[in-house]
């Protein structure tokens, strides 16, 4: 199986440039948890979780593990956008290891990185009394994984044509900050207008978040066993998307 | 077999035509040039060689396989050695081998011991465990050598090799890729706006404006040009090229400013002119032609001037 190999060579790769870019592992963990300390003092004594007993900084885990994992999952596949322009990915483009390895290399490569990042938050669960088995540790780690595999190829896409890291920036501003927004994360599904509980439903992080939720041993809609299924339906779709992407020629494939 | 076949390859982008039906063969184990200025479409028919873009027209095959329909195929049998790097900076010179290696199918011992021998034949031994980002650009360029040449490819596709190198590192490059070819039977097809090294080739073809305007060994091109080559410098060339066609019915083209033609007998032809024009001419030069005066005998301009 050369493929494997040379998409196991990408992994590696991924692991060996970021832990020589510690700035990178301070910025994907960093900003995550100073929100999860600051809003979980801040909502401390006005947050009522619905029908729950819930404090917020309880309620927020989940959603901070997922924005670890996002913001894991950009950072990785924003690299794609300095391989184009640094040239390292011309060199890949020549060689005959499948374009589908070499989606899978990528995409794999971050998801290791954010399950890394945001498995070692979840350790902190215990402080603000989130009782935590092995099992349900193990659990929280398949789901977050899910989670990041679909974002790492949802990235890929985004980046997979761009030329400039500021025009990634700008997507992650507008789009991906108000997706995970409203999947859950920051405020609880419960009680809201129609229109944005719709807009809750129809994001497939929902399904994430819930999904750790449901792993940590906390409530959560749908169920356990909806949101694995459309959170790994999401990650499958999202790496087709990019492989079928990344098969065709892109403009700047040429430098 | 012929090692490289561009047959009819045609490319657009747009409007402009970059590739206008340009055909030839590089035979086994031939070091070919393709010469010309830059803008002339080398650049485009290295991305169609090595299969980074499908051409509008004509095919292009390596070894054989076609190098759209079996890129695939063409991929594992091709070196390649970018004119831009390819090189991951943050890695360490022998890690950017190994993982390019392990792209072409190359694991453990085998990918190690050849790292260690490519690293020694480029002179870099000492340096693999440097990050690329801490070697200069020369050193670089011999990673990227170092690397095309890995997996042992039955053809080497070079833009440029000698971008960036002293002259001593370029000779060894051409020593390299003559040693390659005597051990190993390895073509390679080397792209070069230097005339120096369009000399070492064993054939070259010449792009200009996306057509071919010259194909055959340094020596075969040369040949064209019958005699020896004749620059006028004069205050007011445009008049003197008009006298030089009336009075002694010889063309000539003009090139910044000076006028060049060839000539069979110089030097009987040079006391004629004086006599003829005197002071109208203020400089001479008489030369054995070179590629450059082929390259403008086939296209009408100085090779610089096309320059994009």
């Amino acid at each position: 199986m050369s493929g494997l190999r040379g998409a196991y060579a990408l992994v590696e790769r991924e692991l060996v440039r970021f832990f020589r870019q510690p700035n990178r592992v301070a910025g994907a963990i960093g900003q995550p948890l100073i929100f999860w300390l600051l809003f979980g003092a801040a909502f401390r004594s006005s947050f009522r979780m619905p029908g729950g007993e819930e404090s917020y900084a309880q309620f927020f885990l989940p959603g901070v593990a997922v924005l670890i994992t996002l913001f894991t999952a950009i950072f990785s596949t924003i690299s794609i956008i300095e391989d184009r322009n640094q040239g390292f990915l011309q060199g890949v483009l020549v060689a005959p290891i499948g374009r589908g390895w070499m989606v899978l290399g990528k995409i794999v490569g971050g998801t290791v990185l954010a399950v890394l990042q945001a498995g070692i938050f979840l350790l902190l669960a215990p402080t603000v009394g989130i009782a935590l088995s092995p099992l349900q540790f193990l659990e929280a780690i398949g789901v977050l994984g899910l989670v990041a595999f679909g974002l790492c190829g949802l990235g890929f896409c985004i980046a997979w044509r761009m030329d400039s890291t500021q025009g990634f920036h700008a997507i992650m501003s507008v789009f991906l900050m108000p997706m995970w927004l409203m999947s859950g994360s920051f405020f609880p599904s419960e009680g809201l207008h129609p229109v944005l509980g719709w807009m809750l439903k129809l994001n497939p992080l929902t399904y994430g978040v819930t999904g750790l939720r449901h792993a940590l041993g906390m409530t959560g809609s749908p169920s356990s066993a909806v949101c694995v299924g459309v959170t790994a339906l999401f990650a499958v779709l999202m790496f087709v998307f990019a492989l079928r992407l990344a098969s065709r020629p892109a403009k700047g494939d040429l430098r | 077999m012929n090692a490289i076949e561009v047959a009819a390859v045609v490319h657009r982008y747009g409007e402009r035509r970059a590739l206008d039906d340009v055909s030839f063969d590089v035979r086994s184990g031939e070091i070919f040039g393709l010469l010309g200025p830059n803008g002339g479409g080398k650049t485009t028919l290295f991305r169609i060689l090595t299969t980074l873009m499908a051409p509008t027209g004509g095919a292009a095959r390596v070894l054989g396989h076609d190098c759209v329909q079996d890129a695939r195929a063409v991929r594992a049998k091709l070196g390649v050695v970018f004119q831009s790097p390819s090189l991951d900076p943050k890695l360490r010179v022998r890690e950017n081998l190994w993982y390019h290696g392990a792209l072409y199918g190359l694991h453990g011992r085998d990918v190690r011991a050849r790292t260690a021998d490519r690293l020694a034949r480029v002179g870099l031994t000492e340096r693999a465990l440097d990050k690329v980002e801490d070697l200069s650009g020369g050193l670089r360029r011999r990673v990227e050598l170092a690397k095309g040449m890995l997996h042992d490819p039955d053809v080497m596709i070079l833009d440029e090799p000698s971008t960036g190198l002293d002259p001593g590192a370029r000779r060894d490059l051409w020593e390299y890729l003559g040693s390659l070819r005597e051990r190993d039977g390895v073509t390679s097809l080397v792209t070069t706006h230097l005339m120096e090294e369009a000399e070492r080739c064993d054939r070259l073809a010449i792009l200009d404006e996306g057509r071919l305007v010259a194909l055959g060994t340094p020596d075969e091109l040369r040949a064209r040009i019958g005699g020896a080559i004749v620059t006028l410098g004069a205050p007011d060339s445009e008049a003197l090229q008009r006298a030089l066609l009336d009075r002694f019915k010889i063309p000539s083209t003009l090139v910044d400013d000076t006028l060049r033609f060839e000539h069979e007998d110089a030097q009987a032809l040079l006391p004629k002119l004086f006599a003829a024009f005197g002071a109208k001419i203020t400089t001479v030069s008489v030369g054995r032609p070179t590629l450059e005066d082929v390259f403008i005998q086939a296209t009408g301009h100085k090779f610089w001037s096309a320059d994009a």
